[in-house]
């Protein structure tokens, strides 16, 4: 039986394919969302102090690391934090113990967290809904345990100290988290391209299928099995740049980092951004990352309180999430204009 | 082409097919006739290797099909149209279209499907779920179709269809076996069957009653109304 993954490829056709004035009003919003992103991550560490630029730049690729399996596969991984930390833990001993440059390191943090995801991801996705989540959960406790108690290696509670940010030796990258940013920002960019990548290519076409319905896509000669573990490996190894980015950034793991809080930190700022969008787990991450960021320096313990009770709104008054929510009544809004004028 | 014999199906304790044998040769039509809870569908889901439960052969092509996984099944051309038509909503007409892949050098060309439906090029950008009922129908087959199918499984394809729209689908139906595909249709609207099929296996309680040519099957057409309830 061939089960290679030839897919033909779906053409996607638009409306405004044969339309030129809707092409042109279709560039110009690529354009102007384009140029928005772009001073976004270009001024983001002007405007905000750049450590926690870099902080929202890694947990916004984490968040849509979570999205690619939530939004597209249909599968929410309650047990991310095993990929971000096991590549944090990775990209850490790498910088450590061979002094190459910190991108090198993040790549081998996130090759890292790939291989653990094939054992992880080969047995969860035989599962869906709630027992997936509880899978990944579980795979991810364990991983913690082992980095609790494997004190030569992780540094157990005390964390992993001292982390260098080789690079090259340019001490302007490496000591001034302002210059750092710009050389992150490139990794994460290229991960959420090829996000975006994997969301529209064939491939991303047959995720979609199996999240609307699995057996039927089953029945159109698809090994939903297969194509569910690439997708989660290829999610666990987004993460891994993005936990990678924050282990060299702080210049220190902590086994925070495989908290099963941090899996849940993620989602809430992927539900809270608008799930299913992709873009939307950026402007979670932003909001959760700077809210954390005010009010622990205010003093006020009760982050938690204040976040919960943001996300509990979120979901009973906007269920798109913020992204999802601007989207369709920027869309509302167009269609109603289309109409007026029609 | 297919070959079933002795397939028992169960959902726990019920037993929904009990020994039934059937075959459905290349470039024929084949119905199965029997009243809702007779076990027609879970017959199509049992071939497709979606419902698990049962024992019994199954060859395909002279192979023993019965431990395929449902994915390995459909690469080897059983194309299976489900009674809900199974679009999926959140892809355009063409994406559907294009998702399965070309499984046999004979699937049917975007041309030909074209051709033989062209409401599909008119809506190939409308969302899967702004069709019609006989849109999405002909979408459904349209699609397996493509992908190279050479037995079609199709579940009550004129359920809840105009009269006119059901015409077309018995049209396309011959037109699809005119071109060597065989199908399994499931039906319950004995007249739409009697204008497309070859032969008849008759259900009943999970077990075939009766096989008929269409020339019986007509000519029992009134009994056969009674025993289906209609």
């Amino acid at each position: 039986m061939s089960t290679d993954l030839e897919t033909p490829l779906p053409t996607k056709f638009d409306v405004s394919d044969f339309d030129p004035r809707a092409r042109r009003a279709r560039s110009i919003r690529r354009l102007l969302l384009g140029t928005i992103a772009l001073v976004a991550v270009l001024g983001l560490p002007w405007w905000v102090y750049p450590p926690i630029a870099v902080d929202i730049a890694a947990w916004a690729l984490f968040a849509i690391s979570v999205d690619l399996l939530l939004g597209f596969v249909g599968a929410l991984s309650f047990g991310h934090a095993a990929f971000w930390g096991v590549s944090a833990y990775s990209a850490g001993l790498i910088a450590q113990n061979f002094g190459l440059p910190f991108p090198v390191a993040i790549v081998g943090g996130a090759i890292a967290a790939m291989i653990i995801a094939v054992p992880i991801g080969y047995l969860a996705v035989r599962r869906s809904g709630i027992y997936f989540a509880m899978v990944t959960l579980a795979f991810a406790q364990m991983i913690w345990f082992v980095a609790n108690q494997w004190k030569d290696v992780t540094g157990g509670e005390n964390g992993l100290q001292g982390v260098p940010k080789s690079f090259f030796g340019i001490e302007l990258i490496e000591t001034e988290a302002f210059y750092f940013y710009y050389v992150v920002v490139i990794l994460i960019v290229a991960g959420a391209w090829l996000a975006w990548r994997i969301v529209n290519s064939p491939f991303g076409r047959v995720l979609v299928a199996i999240r609307d319905n699995s057996a039927r896509t089953r029945a159109l000669g698809y090994d939903v099995e297969k194509y569910k573990l690439i997708a989660f490996v290829l999610s666990a190894g987004i993460a891994g740049v993005a936990g990678g980015v924050f282990a060299i950034s702080h210049g220190f793991v902590s086994l925070q980092e495989l908290d099963w809080t941090t899996s849940g930190k993620v989602v809430l700022m992927t539900v809270l951004g608008g799930m299913g969008t992709l873009w939307g787990g950026p402007v979670g991450a932003a909001v959760i990352v700077l809210l954390e960021d005010r009010l622990a320096t205010s003093g006020f313990d009760g982050i938690g309180i204040i976040t919960g009770s943001i996300f509990i709104l979120c979901v009973l008054l906007f269920r798109r999430g913020i992204w999802g929510t601007a989207k369709n009544l920027i869309d509302r809004a167009r269609a109603g204009y289309a109409k007026r004028r029609s | 082409m297919i070959e079933i014999h002795g397939l028992s199906a169960n959902y726990g304790e019920a037993r929904v097919l009990n020994d039934v044998s059937l075959e459905v040769h290349q470039g024929e039509v084949v119905t199965l006739v029997g009243r809702n809870g007779a076990g027609k569908t879970t017959m199509l889901r049992s071939i497709m290797g979606l419902h698990r439960d049962l024992s019994g052969s199954i060859s395909f092509d002279g192979k023993p099909i019965e431990k395929w996984s449902p994915n390995a099944r459909a690469r080897a051309g059983i194309g299976w149209v489900p009674d809900d038509r199974g679009i999926y909503a959140s892809l355009t007409v063409a994406e559907n279209l294009t998702l399965p892949p070309v499984v046999h050098k004979d699937a049917w060309s975007m041309e030909q499907i074209h051709a033989t439906f062209p409401r599909m090029r008119e809506r190939r950008s409308s969302m899967g779920t702004q069709l019609s009922g006989g849109e999405q129908q002909m979408l459904a087959i349209a699609r397996v179709l493509r992908m190279g199918s050479r037995l079609l499984l199709l579940d009550e394809p004129s359920e809840g269809l105009a009269p006119v729209i059901v015409q077309r689908i018995g049209e396309i139906i011959r037109e699809i076996k005119a071109q060597g595909v065989a199908v399994l249709l499931v039906e319950q609207n004995v007249k739409f069957a009697s204008t497309v099929a070859d032969r008849h296996y008759l259900l009943s309680q999970g077990r075939v009653v009766e096989q008929l040519s269409n020339d019986d099957f007509k000519a029992r057409e009134v009994e056969l109304l009674e025993h289906l309830g209609m």
